[in-house]
């Protein structure tokens, strides 16, 4: 009785993975390979899709989706680069530097913006730090490239600040939990060999905790990565391939990764060739997804070893 | 220093590196430039997040507090462009509830089976692996992934009871239950998770003791181990609720995003269940300037209900979780005692 809900619980998931894919397989079988490259504006691409012929034979799916996935990738990379470097200095902190009454206080914190919603970090994000950004971005630069796209404050950078503050408690949470399980012993030891403080950690702490760092980036690049919502109110919601030899321009670019994408075309899906088109992307972002729990599941092996639960 | 500061010799000043290697060790100045540089960053970083979490929490509730109005939580959503006309968020927060309630629902009994499928029976081995790998990736996919395929399974003919069909025979797809349904996968891992965390935790003596009474293994499970992890699953349950209440792809996708409760056909109650409708998160999204409502207040105001609720939910959590006794005293504790009783007895 209980195995059977859990093979149905198996069921259901392999039922999504082929449905989804059946579903999506019209689009990725008339773009071919070409799907995955760059070429044209995708915005005008999806448009052409939903205004195309209504006859099945003639469905339009021409698609080059490389603006989104490119987003997708320079999105999640950056914010994820941002706060590894900030969730390890700060679990650093929480668990070597900070005073007892602080540190009493961080860890409720903490479990509290890993639970705030994605739409209020989005809110706050074009309320707060869009304004804030846009005054960054001088005149000069706005014209410098107004014919080819509009920078506003909902762009790249809002995006990955935002998001980065979105999976930074995640991470921070993991790596506490994993430098809290670092036999004292091996910090007196180091301590007693006239090492300091910082550099105990850094040497004997941080180094036994590589895999839990390891997991915890695994976790968070596949939360950012299926992060719709917010970034399609924060990012711009322009699929505007950013091109980073822009040079400072590029950080003021509008993005839009791949689950936003979904979200934003959402009110289209009953037209059939788009809706086939949107799961090829669910579809894309599943197989990431996927491959990206398989890797957490492999760093988190050795994990077991220190008795680490995630 | 003061006790060679006797004798003759030390009279004349020792060398400048011997004095240097008197100070303590332990002070921060004495480090190697980098070491200080970077202890000074970390310090930077973890001040730095602190009053950024400060920042927001403080952000909001003020903003909250500046615009949320009771009249607001009792008032439905209104046609009006201004913010005076377009009303209060009864709704949403009849949304959000009814989702939540649904989700758990599900997933609660769900999350629990399959838990105690995977901790005390697991087998065949390789069934149980596919089954947790497969848990796991659930917990990995995003919920806009899980919406667009619920919408696919939902809009199935034979599952046109769930929700609305159409005149021209298509199936509509978007409803509480079917969001509900959806809404229990993300919910699903949080639980199994808490579960199968705390059957680990029963010692194997309190099975065998069951066993040796002459209790059958469905019956130990039953009477002695689920009761005595109560409090896992029940902190379990909790975060799966914040997880459902706080996500937002699957009421777009899944519930129509309405700022009003739609029914569906004649029977009260089941009409609503099959119909439509908007949750908090969907009212902030559509009120917010990257949403088509476009007035910020409500937005602030139905965001702060929503914080609200999110750190009800958090603490507790904590106070469900943080349990430092024995297990049997707390099985005895917590069936008599009120919780608050219970948890604050434990000194941490």
């Amino acid at each position: 009785m209980l195995g059977a809900l859990s093979v149905g619980v198996l069921a259901l998931i392999a039922l999504m993975l082929v449905t989804v894919f059946l579903k999506a397989w019209p689009s990725f079988a008339h773009n071919g390979i070409k799907w995955f490259f760059p070429g044209g504006d995708v915005d005008q691409q999806l448009k052409a899709i939903i205004t195309g012929p209504t006859d099945p034979a003639h469905y339009d799916y021409y698609i080059r989706a490389w603006p989104l996935i490119w987003d997708t990738i320079v999105t999640t990379g950056l914010a994820v680069i941002v706060a590894l470097v900030v969730s390890v200095l700060a679990a650093v902190f929480v668990v070597e530097l900070a005073p007892a009454p602080l540190r009493r206080t961080i860890d409720p914190v903490i479990q509290l913006l890993a639970a705030v919603p994605s739409v209020i970090y989005g809110l706050i994000g074009i309320l707060v730090v869009a304004p804030w950004i846009q005054g960054y971005i001088s005149q000069q630069r706005k014209h410098s490239v107004q014919y080819i796209v509009q920078l506003t404050g909902a762009n790249l950078t809002t995006a990955v600040l935002i998001l980065a503050l979105m999976i930074v408690p995640i991470m921070v949470a993991i790596i506490v939990a994993a430098l809290e399980t670092v036999p004292r012993s091996w910090t007196e030891g180091s301590a007693a060999l006239g090492v300091n403080r910082w550099r105990t950690m850094w040497r004997v702490s941080l180094r036994t905790v590589r895999p839990a760092i390891l997991a915890a980036t695994v976790l968070a690049t596949g939360r950012a990565l299926g992060e719709a919502i917010m970034l399609s109110m924060v990012a711009g919601s322009r699929a505007y391939a950013v091109n980073p030899l822009d040079g400072v321009t590029f950080l003021f670019e509008p993005v839009r990764p791949l689950a936003a994408t979904i979200i934003a075309y959402i009110d289209g899906i009953s037209v059939v060739p788009l809706e086939q088109t949107l799961y090829a992307m669910a579809a894309v972002l599943l197989v990431s997804c996927a491959f990206l729990s398989l890797a957490a599941w492999a760093v988190k092996q050795p994990m077991k070893k220190y008795g680490i639960r995630t | 220093m003061s006790a060679s500061a006797t004798t003759p010799e030390a009279l004349t000043a020792p060398p400048a590196s011997a004095l240097r290697r008197e100070r303590p060790r332990n002070s921060v100045g004495s480090w190697p430039l980098i070491d200080r540089a970077a202890y000074v960053l970390c310090w930077a970083v973890g001040i730095g997040l602190c009053v950024a979490a400060g920042a927001i929490v403080v952000f909001m509730l003020v903003k909250g507090i500046a615009y949320v109005r009771p009249s607001l939580l009792f008032t439905s959503p209104g046609v009006g462009a201004t913010q005076a006309t377009s009303g209060g968020f009864l709704d949403p927060i009849l949304g959000t509830l009814l989702l939540g309630a649904l989700g758990i629902l599900i997933a609660a009994p769900l999350g629990v089976a399959v838990a105690v499928w995977l901790g005390e029976y697991g087998r065949p081995a390789a069934l149980a692996r596919a089954v947790e790998s497969g848990i796991e990736m659930i917990a990995g996919a995003p919920s806009v992934v899980l919406a667009i395929f619920g919408l696919l399974m939902f809009s199935r003919p034979f599952l046109a009871f769930l929700s609305q069909t159409s005149a021209g025979g298509s199936v509509f797809g978007r409803s509480f239950l079917t969001a509900g349904a959806m809404m229990s996968l993300l919910a699903l891992p949080l639980i199994v998770g808490a579960t199968r965390e705390g059957l680990a935790q029963v010692p194997g003596h309190v099975r065998e003791a069951s066993y040796a009474l002459g209790k059958a293994k469905i019956t130990t499970i039953r009477k002695v181990l689920l009761p005595s992890i109560r409090r896992n699953i029940a902190g379990g349950v909790t975060l799966g609720l914040g997880r459902i209440i706080g996500d937002t792809a699957i009421v777009v996708i899944l519930l129509g995003a309405t700022l009003h409760l739609e029914g569906a056909g004649g029977t009260p109650g089941l009409s609503t269940l099959r119909g439509t409708g908007g949750t908090l998160t969907s009212y902030v999204k559509y009120f917010s300037p990257a949403g088509e409502g476009n007035q910020a207040q409500k937005a602030y105001a139905a965001a702060f209900v929503l914080l609200l609720m999110v750190i009800a939910l958090n603490a507790l959590v904590t106070r469900i979780t943080h349990e430092r006794r024995g297990m049997f005293e707390r099985m005895m504790a917590w069936s008599w005692l009120p919780f608050w009783q219970s948890a604050s007895e434990d000194s941490r």
